[in-house]
């Protein structure tokens, strides 16, 4: 028999620690602080609308963008929010979460051959994306001491002239780092003159704390070369309707959308006219989570102040990357045997590229008793280490 | 910071100050004095523990009134309102806008400690005029608290990118 397989699907390497989230997800006794998805249930208001839709008949496809009303609130919501007005009727594609937008900018923009600027540490889909998009991925290792944000030292030194793309992770998964105005501002122009796209990842948006989050794409001369992605999981605790959306400029969009229409057709129906509801009526859930999530965040810096453990304090998303260099172990290593012998769940940083290599994410998508509980054999584990 | 403590400890009464100070970036000596001063002011008034009787093996019924009153002369509502509030088994008096003035929840072991109760001390009272009498068949919510709720184990994956 001949080789079924294309060698391009066998070359990516099923994710390096894919072992580890086996056995964690085998452990049921185990307390996780491994989840990349919120705790809260979806707000009810939006789950209603999702069930009126179910009872009105509303289970046909929508037109491949996605549903007018959608996009409206959705244009609405990101001038509102980001200052950055889009046009609903070619600026924008409802896709299923950020992972298809993610993917579908990357083929639609890519030739084979071009590189794409990818700091890390960052989410695990970049990578593999732009290598089934023929593309070469470039890491950007990025260094606890610059907050784990994009310098233009850093990005000036991996820029050539096979340079494409400039994937924007922010706030990012899994440091919790985050780009301010002024942070953009630096790298902004270089951006410009070196004529790059930047694909910016803004799906936790709303979760930033001490400042709003500031769009790459509002700055002059960067919409018409930028690709927003945004969605509704992490603002709304909406994983499982799988729905986010990509903005940019009508002549990247409609190729985007070319290959949504014949790899997807249309995002889910019910989840869509979920979040219209979200849209119009859920800042103030938005903010009930923010709040509590902020609360957990500053919990889990005290906790790890008075254990010891050096931590940078994260301004955006759900994480917290606190260092493990001093214990001489792997993320991997670490992780492991936290597991085994305290029973809790952490991701090694190396899952997130190499530079996240002597770190793990501990998710605060979890109660303040969970946190307590966990953090508690956290420094037991820790303290038997030193 | 009042409004932050007040909000988080609304729907859970039972964080040490020590958490409290963590959760808000502040001191726990700050958090204690805050505390303090709310409680002097009335602000907060105690700390019960939000209990489904139903599902214990105590009878225990509750019951709504509307209760129409004479407001008395130089105290308006307030004097009538102390006289009903003083008693035992009162669990909440509001004042109401609308068809009847006082709304009256009492809590008793049975409907017959119940009846007696609106009959023997409510109805009793010179400024009651009439009384109207809801039982509760089930409670669904209360304090922001679903109590109806099985408890269900979390279905999110232990551990996901």
């Amino acid at each position: 028999m001949r080789n079924p397989l294309s060698d391009k699907i066998v070359s990516i390497e099923p994710s390096g620690i894919r072992k580890f989230f086996d056995i964690v997800n085998e452990m049921k006794d185990a307390i996780s602080l491994g989840v990349g998805e919120p705790d809260f249930d979806t707000p009810w208001h939006i789950r209603e609308e999702g069930i009126y839709s179910l009872e009105r008949g509303r289970t046909f496809y929508t037109s491949n963008a996605g549903l007018k009303e959608l996009k409206e609130e959705i244009a609405a919501y990101l001038d509102r929010r980001f200052d950055l007005p889009y046009d609903p009727g070619h600026e924008i594609v409802v896709t299923i979460g950020g992972s298809e937008a993610i993917d579908a900018a990357f083929r639609a923009m890519l030739n084979p051959g071009d590189e794409v600027l990818l700091p890390q540490p960052s989410y695990v889909s970049y990578e593999p994306c732009i290598v089934l998009a023929d593309g070469v991925p470039v890491p950007i290792a990025l260094r606890e001491e610059d907050g784990f944000k994009l310098t233009k030292e850093l990005l000036l030194g991996a820029i050539t002239d096979k340079t494409k793309i400039l994937v924007m992770p922010f706030p990012n998964n899994p440091t919790g780092a985050i780009m301010t105005k002024e942070d953009l501002e630096e790298i902004v122009d270089v951006i410009i003159e070196k004529d790059l796209f930047v694909i910016s990842d803004e799906i936790y948006s709303e979760l930033t704390y001490g400042s709003n989050h500031v769009s790459i794409a509002s700055f002059p001369g960067m919409k018409e070369r930028t690709i927003v992605i945004n969605g509704f999981s992490k603002s709304y605790a909406m994983t499982g309707w799988r729905l986010g959306y990509a903005c940019g400029p009508r002549v990247i969009m409609d190729q985007i959308l070319k290959i949504h229409q014949y790899a997807i057709m249309c995002a889910p129906t019910t989840s869509q006219y979920a979040a219209v509801s979200a849209l119009k009526k859920g800042d103030a859930d938005v903010e009930r989570m923010r709040t509590a999530y902020n609360q957990r965040r500053n919990y889990l810096m005290r906790r790890f102040d008075k254990m010891g453990l050096q931590c940078f304090e994260p301004f955006g998303a759900f994480y917290v990357f606190p260092s493990i260099k001093e214990f001489g172990l792997t993320s991997e290593e670490f992780a492991t045997r936290l597991l085994q012998q305290e029973k809790v769940a952490v991701v090694p940083g190396i899952a997130f590229g190499t530079s996240g290599e002597g770190y793990v994410r501990i998710s605060y998508a979890y109660s303040i008793e969970d946190l307590k509980e966990a953090l508690e054999r956290v420094e037991h584990f820790i303290n038997r280490l030193r | 910071m009042k409004k932050q403590i007040l909000d988080a400890i609304q729907k859970n009464g039972r964080y040490s100050t020590e958490d409290l100070a963590a959760m808000l970036a502040t001191d726990e000596e700050t958090i204690k004095k805050e505390i303090k001063e709310m409680e002097d002011a009335n602000v907060i008034c105690g700390y019960p523990t939000l209990i489904n009787w139903d599902q214990t093996d105590c009878e225990l019924v509750t019951a709504l009134i509307e209760v129409k009153v004479t407001p008395q002369r130089n105290m308006g509502f307030n004097k009538v309102a102390e006289r009903i509030y003083r008693f035992e088994e009162v669990e909440s008096v509001y004042l109401m806008s609308g068809g009847f003035d006082l709304t009256v929840v009492i809590q008793g072991k049975s409907m017959k400690e119940v009846a007696r109760f609106v009959s023997e001390k409510l109805s009793t009272l010179e400024s009651v005029n009439s009384t109207s009498t809801y039982f509760v068949l089930k409670k669904y919510k209360e304090h922001g608290l679903i109590m109806t709720d099985e408890k269900h184990e979390s279905e999110r994956m232990l551990i996901t990118p």
